[in-house]
């Protein structure tokens, strides 16, 4: 009996020792496949958009592409509308935005005095807190009114009496519009941009800076000649990652577009993107009309994938410099 | 090879012949990312004594305790050849099951790093894992190790707290109490005062003077002070290598080896 | 020489000014966002917000849309807090220097800035169009569905803050542990986790906070109901779906409806990611 225990007791332990291993092998089994739903959850949006636009993308995809017809009526289903409208809110949206944010970044990184960075960078970074019905709330009840009152008038005699780019600004003070659009855009993205600024203009060590303020650089020569060169491909990062947002955001622009299928060059008139098309008509929409609806999703899918997938590798550059 | 084992690594001359060899490492290499960190390391490390390894940063001694319990194993890409022999059989063996490798040789680190868990949890949790005991029973056995590790009296009416509010000293006793608590025969101490005040660091030297009773220590450090102080045998290694390993009082007084008087005299580091 | 010394001068604080004015711009539109936001919501705010449903219109109140929209986010915390949790988990635990754990960080952070609306197309496929057919028709649209699209909207930020938090906890922590023979997963659950606890939630109530305020998910998932439904197979209504109906509307009173609704998601939202800030700054001063 004596002689026995060591015997049982080391086979308990080599029994449980079997245990643990297996138990071991179970869990990060278990930890594998739920890393594997995110990978499913966006092969599974890319597949399933597709398959639910399979009747327009496979049957004349090109048509589909390339014309700018919309027709319930008739179903005759062209995404160029929604395509332009899509692309040129987001390209406004980048061209004010970039410029602002790299503004706020300069600011809060080299200009700001200690105790306003962490309040005045909390501020900017709850812009993107909002959601972005609120977003286009405030855009049709408060901002539409005050462009179609205060901006688009001036615009419209102005720019738009130019030759040439007249076209851009011209027509009626509807509020309403691209252009709109692309503002309430731009002011959803700032944070996210911003943010990506600062945070790479602080990667930049003190030392490069400081030696540029030691031979007499002025703030921005040390912005624009060091720190800017330093931080390029996660600056264009941030920006891409901004765009992302800017082409796949649905509720800050669907109420403020028009939503009109009409491509025209003057950004003050109404027009549509892929995702206010999707919200306004889906849930009427039968048979190929929501088929279409579904295929543009698709569209914006691989677009958006492509955007953000530029920004992370960007963005990765920096990070893996910085690790090493 | 039981020749060339003998010949450089059995704690060299006097000493006892009585004493036991407990852990018997022979022709050990390691390899780090393919980087040969260990060098054919032969060494006896005899039972219930205190055997200090010292030398300068990066010679392999930390690497070289790691080995003993193989904590090494839980990183990707680091490779262990030779043979550890604990009691007669190889602890790098496949086959030598974790469960009875850790419940025979603890480990305490660098910084104390208690559980996120109660003062009694700490020590109860890792017995918990290994054995099914009744509540007094488990009591006795956490009251029985914070005994050993000197800490009872100071956190006796605290069990039920945060291990974390403790101080830095007590945290180092504690995470000793939850090693000694699983009962086991080879205690594997890395730096264990590197973080803590002289005060603290004292209290645990005299502690370890108390444990080498019932444990085989190995002690990694890199104060040659306290390896004088409580280790009955040092070994000394550079860049990877075993170069002296012996009685701890001819090591710092008559060394046989250049380097390790070179070492100890401070002339290199 | 001095000529060039001005020139420099002045384009730097003309940068100056204009970073600054950079910065007011971004302030205004957030104070005029919210204020516009609060004064419309205070004023159109009364208690039959809470005790009517919308199916009185503009006598009515937006109960319903707040009962479902409680009943969506929790299922659809309840989804994906686990999943998330446990992938963001596998990345720091078993897969930090891996190709398949850098790929599948790689693509959540691509999730974590896709389109809501094409996760809602998503969710729309295969989770609706299915249970219609399964159902005969019984179940369509359904507050199920809309949590799964919510869910999907909050996975990427609970598997990225939980992923950087279990690496912030010490190695040698994990060290400590397995010293003591305890197995992987019991460390990973009891230890580890333990340690991470405060960041993980912070991860979850981040998560709570961006799928709260979602709607275009919602829009063909869940649809929207003028009645109280609590059934989550039922259409359920939402607080931003009913706030998206209300501003379509050209009923006056439905847009101060709808002002009362965005308060009141604002505020919750604002509270939210306030709260995290704050839990996460603690967290970070208790790292150091």
């Amino acid at each position: 009996m004596q002689a026995n225990r060591p015997e049982t007791a080391a086979r308990d332990i080599e029994h449980r020792s079997r245990k643990d291993a297996r138990h071991d092998r179970i869990f990060r089994g278990i930890l594998r496949f739920c890393a594997l739903l995110v990978l499913a959850a966006l092969l599974g949006a890319a597949l399933s958009t597709l398959w639910g636009g399979r009747e327009v993308l496979f049957k004349d995809g090109f048509h589909f592409l390339t014309s700018d017809a919309w027709n319930p009526v008739t179903d005759n289903y062209g995404a160029l509308a929604p395509i332009y409208g899509t692309l040129v809110t987001s390209i406004i949206a980048i061209v004010l935005a970039v410029p602002v944010s790299f503004g706020i970044a300069l600011f809060l990184t080299e200009l700001a005095p200690g105790w306003l960075r962490g309040p005045v960078a909390t501020a900017i970074e709850l812009l993107a807190a909002i959601p972005s019905i609120i977003y286009g709330m405030w855009g049709l009840f408060i901002f539409v009114p005050f462009m179609a009152d205060h901006v688009e008038p001036h615009l419209a005699d102005t720019l738009g009496k130019i030759p040439f780019i007249g076209a851009v600004f011209d027509g009626p003070p509807l509020g309403l519009g691209i252009l709109t659009a692309g503002i309430v855009l731009a002011v959803m993205i700032l944070p996210f941009i911003s943010s990506v600024m600062r945070e790479v203009f602080q990667t930049v060590p003190s030392r490069l800076k400081e030696s540029a303020y030691a031979l007499g650089s002025t703030t921005w020569e040390v912005v624009w000649d060091i720190v800017l060169p330093y931080t390029r491909s996660a600056v264009i990062g941030g920006i891409f990652l901004g765009l992302g947002r800017a082409l796949g955001e649905t509720m800050a622009v669907t109420f403020v577009l028009g939503n009109s299928y009409n491509i025209t060059a003057s950004l003050l008139m109404p027009g549509t993107s892929i995702s206010s098309s999707i919200a306004n008509e889906f849930n009427e929409a039968v048979g190929l009309h929501r088929s279409a609806l579904i295929a543009l999703g698709f569209l914006l899918f691989v677009v958006t994938f492509i955007v953000l997938l530029i920004a992370r590798l960007m963005l990765r550059q920096l990070a893996k410099r910085e690790g090493k | 090879m039981t020749n060339l084992a003998a010949a450089a690594q059995t704690p060299s001359d006097t000493a006892s012949v009585n004493e036991r060899t407990k852990i018997k490492v022979r022709d050990l290499d390691f390899y780090y990312n393919g980087f040969h960190a260990l060098k054919g390391i032969n060494m006896d490390i005899p039972e219930k004594k205190v055997t200090a390894i010292i030398g300068p940063s990066g010679c392999g001694k930390s690497t070289l305790l790691r080995i003993f319990n193989r904590i090494y194993a839980m990183y990707p890409k680091l490779e262990a050849q030779g043979e550890v022999v604990l009691d007669g059989e190889n602890v790098l063996d496949k086959s030598y099951s974790m469960n009875r490798l850790r419940s025979k040789v603890g480990m305490v680190f660098q910084k104390p790093v208690p559980f996120p868990m109660t003062i009694f949890e700490n020590v109860a949790y890792g017995i918990r894992h290994h054995e099914k005991l009744k509540r007094k029973a488990m009591e006795a056995r956490v009251e029985e190790a914070l005994r050993g590790a000197a800490l009872w009296d100071e956190v006796k009416d605290k069990l039920g707290q945060s291990a974390l509010g403790l101080s830095g000293g007590q945290q180092q006793r504690l995470c000793i109490a939850r090693g000694i608590a699983l009962k086991p025969e080879v205690l594997l101490l890395d730096e264990p005062t590197s973080a803590l005040d002289p005060i603290a660091t004292g209290r645990i030297e005299q502690l370890v003077e108390e444990l080498k009773k019932e444990y085989t220590i190995v002690m990694v450090t890199h104060n040659m002070q306290q390896a004088a102080r409580v280790s009955d045998y040092t070994a000394f290694m550079y860049l990877g290598e075993l170069v002296e390993f012996g009685v701890t009082e001819k090591i710092f007084t008559k060394p046989d080896k250049k380097q390790t008087e070179d070492y100890i005299t401070g002339r290199f580091g | 020489m001095s000529a060039i010394y001005t020139r420099r001068h002045i384009k730097n604080i003309a940068a100056k000014v204009l970073a600054t004015a950079a910065i007011i711009i971004g302030l205004v539109f957030l104070v005029w966002i919210l204020w516009i936001t609060l004064v419309n919501g205070i004023s159109a705010f009364n208690w039959r917000l809470f005790t009517k449903i919308t199916a009185y219109g503009p006598d009515g109140g937006l109960s319903n849309a707040i009962v479902g929209s409680l009943i969506m986010d929790l299922i659809a915390i309840a989804i994906c807090a686990p999943i998330g949790v446990l992938a963001g988990t596998y990345l720091a635990e078993c897969a930090s220097s891996s190709k398949f754990g850098a790929t599948v960080r790689f693509l959540n952070d691509i999730l974590l800035s896709a389109p809501s609306i094409v996760l809602g197309l998503f969710v729309y496929v295969i989770v609706v169009i299915p249970s219609t057919s399964l159902s005969g028709g019984a179940v369509s649209f359904s507050g199920f569905a809309g949590s799964v699209a919510l869910a999907l909207i909050g996975l990427p930020v609970i598997v990225r803050t939980t992923d950087e938090m279990m690496q912030l906890v010490p190695t040698t922590l994990r060290e400590a542990a397995l010293s003591l023979g305890i197995p992987q997963w019991k460390m990973t659950l009891q230890v580890l986790m333990r340690a991470a606890m405060s960041g993980i939630i912070t991860g979850i109530l981040l998560a709570l906070a961006r799928l709260a305020g979602e709607t275009a998910p919602l829009l063909f998932t869940a649809f929207g109901n003028n009645y109280m439904s609590v059934h989550p197979l039922d259409k359920m209504a939402s607080l931003p779906v009913a706030i998206y109906q209300y501003t379509n509307d050209p009923n006056p009173t439905l847009h101060a409806i709808a002002w009362a609704g965005a308060l009141l998601i604002t505020l919750f939202v604002l509270a939210l990611s306030l709260l995290t800030r704050l839990l996460f700054s603690r967290k970070k001063v208790s790292y150091d």
